[in-house]
């Protein structure tokens, strides 16, 4: 068993699992029909992207491991997504601050993971980076209009991602598992994403005539199994129907 | 146009032809392009499909319904999902782009055409209802993954765009 290939697994998909789990905190409160229903297709897609990687990771795992053992069973700290896709829902505008500041990353991870040596996490790449392109899409349109909108609209999207822009350099921490994986050649070095991704960011930024944060200091922890204060409530939440009543299926 | 390889043997093809989409009934699932191979097998038959989306809740049920199909035949089936190659709207058959439109939902456009319909940028996407082109994007995600949101300014029906997947 290659535990530093199911690590590296764990820490790409439990973001879509912990994004995925906040959107879908969302089902019946968007503040619009479009933009509710919306919200949860993506939450759709990235759970189907979890159930690939947990199928892969269970089959390395063996035993009686599963996608739902896996995904349901774990403790908070062998949770290893980053701080920013567990941040709570607030407003719409923080939400979608924090879909955007994931998906440009997201598309970047797996415009590299395509090129994996490691066929499963290839195939997974190359099926889940058209469905990112969309919600990437989506995300910076909605960043453009509220950006470039009121005056309301402008203050409340600026203040959630002055908000969230704590979170963004760990994105590019590498774990144990990561420095591993890239050495052979079956993960993405994300130190070399960076550069690329606060490019991105700041280009879309600009369109939106937002400005583009300054700080120094950021927020780390979550690639380590470390979260914020947030994350127990999430799971708590996710986790009760298999703890309550374990093994129950629908 | 990405090219689609199958293989599938031709008496199993006709029971798989009846398997429908349980989301879109009037499309069957080799119109779908959905299904990569089909093979018997030491009399069990082996059927390769792979998803439209990810998250797609259809899969599963068109895994059970086609083990029933060749079930109701004599067969056996066992149902492997596999991820490479990715699906792509390009496998809809000209059929079942026909059945799409006919059921009152707009076919998939080109990749290039389809992003600018779907940045609201040009008008591209016609009504299946009265096949004017004056239409408009109302939102980028509709009732399920594979579809966007549009309305027809002339007949003012509303209607399901099945979005380009590439």
């Amino acid at each position: 068993m290659n535990n530093n290939l199911i690590q590296y697994i764990y820490g790409i998909a439990d973001n879509s699992l912990i994004l995925g789990q906040r959107l879908g905190e969302l089902c019946g409160h968007g503040p619009s029909l479009e933009t509710d229903i919306a919200m949860t297709n993506i939450s759709l897609d990235l759970f189907g992207q979890v159930r690939s990687y947990f199928q892969y990771a269970a089959k390395l795992i063996g035993g009686d491991a599963t996608e739902d053992t896996i995904a349901f069973l774990r403790k908070e700290r062998e949770y290893k997504n980053v701080l920013l896709v567990e941040q709570p829902n607030q407003d719409f505008a923080n939400s979608i601050a924090r879909q955007f500041l994931f998906d440009v990353y997201h598309l970047l991870v797996l415009e590299e993971l395509q090129n994996s040596n490691d066929e499963t996490l290839s195939a997974i790449a190359k099926k889940s980076i058209k469905e990112v392109s969309y919600h990437s899409r989506f995300s910076s349109d909605w960043i453009r209009r509220l950006g470039d909108g009121t005056e309301e609209s402008h203050y409340k999207i600026q203040a959630a991602i002055n908000d969230l822009w704590i979170f963004t350099d760990e994105l590019f921490h590498q774990t144990n598992a990561d420095k591993a994986m890239v050495a052979d050649g079956i993960g993405v070095d994300v130190t070399l994403l960076k550069v690329n991704y606060f490019k991105k960011v700041s280009e879309i930024l600009e369109e939106a005539t937002l400005q583009i944060p300054t700080i120094e200091y950021f927020q780390k922890g979550g690639k380590q199994g470390i979260h914020s204060e947030h994350m127990g409530y999430l799971l708590a939440q996710m986790q009760y129907m298999q703890l309550a009543y374990p093994n129950m299926n629908w | 146009m990405t090219e689609q390889l199958t293989n599938i043997d031709q008496k199993l093809f006709e029971i798989l032809e009846t398997v429908s989409d349980p989301e879109i009934p009037v499309l069957s699932i080799m119109e779908m392009g959905v299904v990569r191979s089909a093979k018997l097998i030491n009399g069990i038959v082996e059927v390769e499909i792979t998803p439209t989306y990810s998250g797609c809740p259809a899969m599963d049920v068109i895994g059970d319904d086609i083990k029933a199909a060749f079930q109701q035949k004599g067969y056996e089936a066992k149902v492997e999902l596999i991820l490479s190659p990715a699906w792509t709207t390009d496998w809809i058959t000209p059929k079942g782009r026909a059945a799409l439109e006919k059921y009152g939902i707009a076919s998939p456009l080109s990749e290039s055409a389809d992003k600018e319909a779907l940045l609201g940028n040009k008008k591209l996407v016609k009504c299946p209802q009265c096949g004017s082109l004056n239409t408009k994007l109302v939102s980028q995600f509709g009732s399920t993954a594979c579809k966007a949101f549009f309305q027809c300014e002339d007949c003012l029906e509303p209607f399901d765009y099945f979005k380009c997947l590439k």
